[in-house]
């Protein structure tokens, strides 16, 4: 019996190997960024991720019998890695970057099914362990005062200097919230942004353009129809309104909301984690309202929790929504939009 | 003339791909030693043979009647003799052979006589019929019969009649050759089907990358003083769907659970038209339609061929080159890929695409779904093909037909975008062809469990009719008795002789309440059979845009799924009376 091809016979130039690329390249301006910010040690943290998730991904694809070559180079585990090494502290130990990114390959992607399969998005699966697991290795970030030459740097992360507390700050969305408490009313927002060193123009001091740089990227990549704008809208709309509404209220005890579009992981989460296809809404409210609640949590964990950041757990706690908020966003189809 | 235009979402643009064919005018193939017209052409029942093998017949001559009024007739392409009827492979993915009447041509090309029809004067009903006994039917591709579609809808006036030239899928050139050559026909025959529908505009689209196809239109439509509105529409697969230029022209959305009548507009191909009119002003039925030749050929050209043609002869006309690996019937976009070459030129046969590794080169691999929804926002039909794919590759048919299955046309733009390569038209396919396939079988243990009640029921009843006898005989026996002897003999042997001279004496006792209503319950189901036969009859389905192997499928099935009925009905009807008497 001959096998006869189906139609149609002419593809598009889509692949998901295309797809993985042109995520990795959005992420390139941040990654610039950072690299002027903090020196070439992002680099290694970046290599070592890949190349823990491409072997992770590898060792998977064979205890699974599938075929190796197809999907190491899809592109979609490298996705995962860099958002990982991106996501983490930047002089945490290598250990660290690399049990994430085998945890999220391994568990939170090939024990659910692999690519496509996966309910959970496993770069924020991998945060959410770690910052669970070492919650204080997770919150150290480098002083800016802090100038440590590429050398010094590595011998961090591989773990070859002490770490001691003078040289690890913390976020500037972690220092606020310690000046907050530990000032205990006597110290107000303005004040803290004006006179603080890890305060900059209009969020973290040289973080911020880090975010510039992911924005930068994310609307590169809207404008190349690889991301939608409705979960991003959604997220940054949220998150902007919570900010400004607080904000409004008590600008002594709640900073402005450009300070939290420019902080933490917002613009990250907003064009490279809430858009994940796999793990997020597919329908065109459905990605609207992930964003939307994602932000909302973001901006609650981030401010009222005990967390440095919000957003992990904010969009595993919507992954968990996604087939249900699916299933009642199925959008009206051809000749059926007058009928209910 | 200013026309507002509507759009519709999704869709693509894949390489048109129809420069090279429009180069030269229309060819007329030469006559091949042997045609093969198969019986069976359009969507509904397939005709009868009207000619028998050794028979002399003359071009023109019918060949083929129609079988019941949602069917075509088939005429002989050329004078000859009937060499046989017999099975023949079919232009069709299966390569299944199909019932075909074979010609040996005399070459004498010899019409039969030709009669004009004052079509002006005729009824209407007179003017359908005539279409039918034409073969006319929808040239598109789907190959619906004509006639059937010239009915308003009771309750709606029809708005705009829809004339489809937008000819959408790549590759294609056909009916833009036949608009350039021959427009007064195509507007004439508009003109027919406006008549009959009694449609107030005539809307003619034509996509916007056929210029010389909607000017010599537009001068047909002035030279023949007719108000027709030749409207060029944007470029973009598929806009030459029914479905898709309906909204585009009157931003009217036909779902699949209505006719595009109910909602007062109706939708014909050029070609159609063309015929139509040929087949009325002429006497010419429809016995050859222009093909578009071209893909992998030298000489690529569009030319009118004889149907009956094997697809040999044609191809040869085109001098295929070397790498040629694969032949496709249709666009590259629902096309087909012929499986045999044996396989003769049909109503349905617009395009034949010579294929070569380059110009179609194999599908990558499949990867899994990553739910990007790139799919989605291609949907003209505004579907969410990779929930249907979940739900059909996990066998849950029920969730795809919530998730609107049957609204699929299967045009394919959903796999032509796809990242991950899956092949989801397939999948559609597969689903709709189990669901089909369950709801027979689930019609046909209706009907057997509807019979299977009623023979229950009237055992029952029978019983008790005999118990009740048997009670009333033992009661006259013993009230007659009384007086004689009040130790009677036992009761059962006394019921039994009994039991001739109650029923004689007694023949019209009321049924039983249970009989009663397994009656009421039969009757019910078979008035429910009636119904869906009816309507099953009536109705039109959402099969326009179909290719023709889907459409003959479809027909298949309500063969098949018709004869059922035919066998389990007279059943349900009958024994309820034969019950009762």
């Amino acid at each position: 019996m001959m096998l006869f091809s189906t139609p149609p016979y002419v593809l598009g130039q889509g692949s998901v190997r295309r797809v993985m690329l042109q995520v990795l390249i959005g992420l390139l301006p941040g990654i610039a960024a950072y690299i002027w910010l903090l020196g070439a040690s992002i680099v290694l943290q970046l290599l070592m991720a890949t190349v823990a998730a491409l072997a992770g991904e590898a060792l998977m694809l064979w205890l699974r019998g599938k075929p190796q070559g197809l999907f190491l180079s899809d592109g979609s585990a490298v996705v995962t890695a860099w958002l990982i090494a991106l996501a983490f502290p930047p002089l945490a130990p290598w250990w660290l970057i690399v049990g994430g990114t085998l945890f999220a390959i391994v568990v939170a992607k090939h024990l659910y099914g692999g690519l496509g399969q996966n309910p959970f998005n496993p770069a924020m699966t991998a945060f959410a362990v770690c910052i669970v697991s070492f919650p204080a290795l997770m919150s150290q970030w480098p002083a800016l005062g802090l100038k440590l030459n590429l050398a010094e740097q590595l011998r961090l992360i591989a773990g070859l200097i002490p770490r001691v507390d003078v040289m690890s700050g913390a976020t500037p969305l972690d220092a606020l919230k310690t000046a907050l408490k530990l000032g205990e009313g006597a110290v107000d927002v303005p004040t803290l942004l004006a006179t603080q060193e890890v305060f900059g123009n209009f969020a973290g001091r040289g973080w911020e353009w880090v975010s510039v740089g992911y924005l930068v990227g994310g609307l590169w990549l809207w404008q190349k129809k690889i991301i939608g704008w409705q979960a991003p809208l959604g997220f940054l709309g949220s998150l902007f309104m919570l900010a400004a509404a607080l904000w409004v209220w008590s600008p002594q005890q709640f900073a402005n909301p450009l300070f939290h579009l420019f902080s933490g992981g917002t613009m990250l989460g907003a064009f490279f984690i809430v858009t994940d296809p796999v793990s997020g809404s597919t329908t065109s409210r459905g990605k609207l309202i992930f964003g939307f609640a994602a932000g909302v949590l973001a901006y609650l964990i981030r401010v009222f929790g005990g967390y440095p950041d919000g957003i992990a757990f904010a969009v595993l706690l919507m992954n968990l929504c996604v087939p249900l908020i699916d299933m009642y966003t199925q959008p009206p189809i051809f000749g059926m939009k007058n009928e209910r | 003339m200013l026309q507002h235009l509507f759009g519709f979402k999704g869709g693509v643009k894949p390489q048109t791909n129809k420069a090279p064919s429009v180069q030269q005018p229309i060819g007329q193939a030469p006559l091949p030693a042997r045609l093969y017209v198969p019986l069976h052409q359009s969507i509904g029942g397939s005709p009868n043979p009207l000619v028998e093998a050794g028979e002399q017949i003359l071009k023109g001559q019918l060949i083929g009647g129609a079988d019941g009024w949602m069917s075509a007739a088939v005429h002989a392409p050329t004078s000859g003799t009937v060499l046989a009827i017999e099975k023949h492979v079919a232009a069709h993915p299966s390569g299944l052979p199909t019932l075909t009447v074979v010609i040996a041509p005399d070459g004498r090309d010899e019409w039969i006589t030709r009669t004009p029809l004052d079509y002006r004067s005729l009824a209407p009903e007179r003017v359908r019929e005539a279409l039918r006994d034409a073969g006319v039917v929808g040239l598109g591709g789907a190959v619906f019969p004509s006639h059937a579609k010239l009915t308003a809808a009771s309750s709606v006036a029809v708005e705009q009649l829809v004339i489809n030239g937008a000819e959408c899928e790549p590759f294609m050139t056909c009916d833009d050759l036949l608009m350039r050559e021959r427009a007064e026909e195509i507007v004439r025959g508009s003109a027919i089907f406006r008549e009959l529908l009694a449609a107030r505009r005539v809307l003619i689209g034509i996509e916007d990358n056929k210029p010389e196809a909607v000017a010599a239109m537009q001068a047909a439509v002035q030279r023949l003083g007719e108000d027709h509105e030749v409207v060029a529409v944007p470029t973009r697969y598929p806009a030459g769907g029914a479905k898709q230029l309906i909204r585009v022209l009157t931003g009217k959305e036909v779902p699949a659970s209505k006719r595009s009548t109910d909602l007062g507009v109706q939708c014909f191909n050029v070609a159609t038209a063309y015929t139509a009119y040929r087949a009325l002003a002429y006497g010419e039925p429809v016995i050859s339609r222009i093909v578009t030749l071209t893909g992998n050929v030298l000489q690529p050209r569009n030319w009118e061929v004889r149907l009956g043609t094997p697809l040999r002869d044609l191809v040869a006309l085109g001098q295929p080159k070397a790498d040629t690996n694969k032949y496709l019937m249709g666009g590259p976009m629902m096309g087909f890929e012929i499986p045999d070459l044996a396989a003769p030129v049909i109503k349905a046969t617009n395009c034949v695409i010579a294929g070569s590794p380059t110009l179609f080169p194999p599908s990558p691999p499949e990867m899994p779904c990553i739910r990007c929804g790139a799919c989605a926002e291609v949907c003209p039909h505004e579907l969410q093909p990779f929930e249907l794919y979940w739900f059909a590759r996990a066998r849950n048919f029920g969730k795809t037909q919530e998730y609107h299955l049957f609204d699929c046309i299967e045009c394919g733009c959903c796999s032509y975008v796809c990242p991950s390569h899956i092949p989801l038209v397939q999948y559609f396919r597969f689903a709709k062809s189990e669901i089909w396939s369950r709801e027979r079988e689930k019609q046909a243990a209706e009907a057997a469990k509807a019979r299977f009640e009623l023979r229950n029921a009237r055992a029952e009843r029978e019983q008790a009719e005999k118990a009740e006898r048997l009670a009333r005989a033992a009661a006259a026996r013993s009230s007659e008795r009384k007086p004689a002897s009040a130790a009677a003999s036992p009761p059962v042997a006394v019921a039994e002789s009994g039991v001739a001279s109650a029923v004689a004496s007694e023949p019209a006792i009321a049924s039983p309440p249970i009989d009663a209503d397994a009656l009421k319950k039969a009757t019910i189901v078979a008035a429910m059979e009636r119904a869906r036969a009816q309507r099953a009859a009536v109705q039109p389905r959402n099969t326009e845009q179909l290719t023709f192997q889907q459409q003959r499928e479809i027909a298949a099935i309500e063969a098949r799924r018709a004869n059922l009925q035919a066998e389990s009905s007279p059943d349900e009807v009958n024994r309820p009376q034969r019950a009762a008497e």
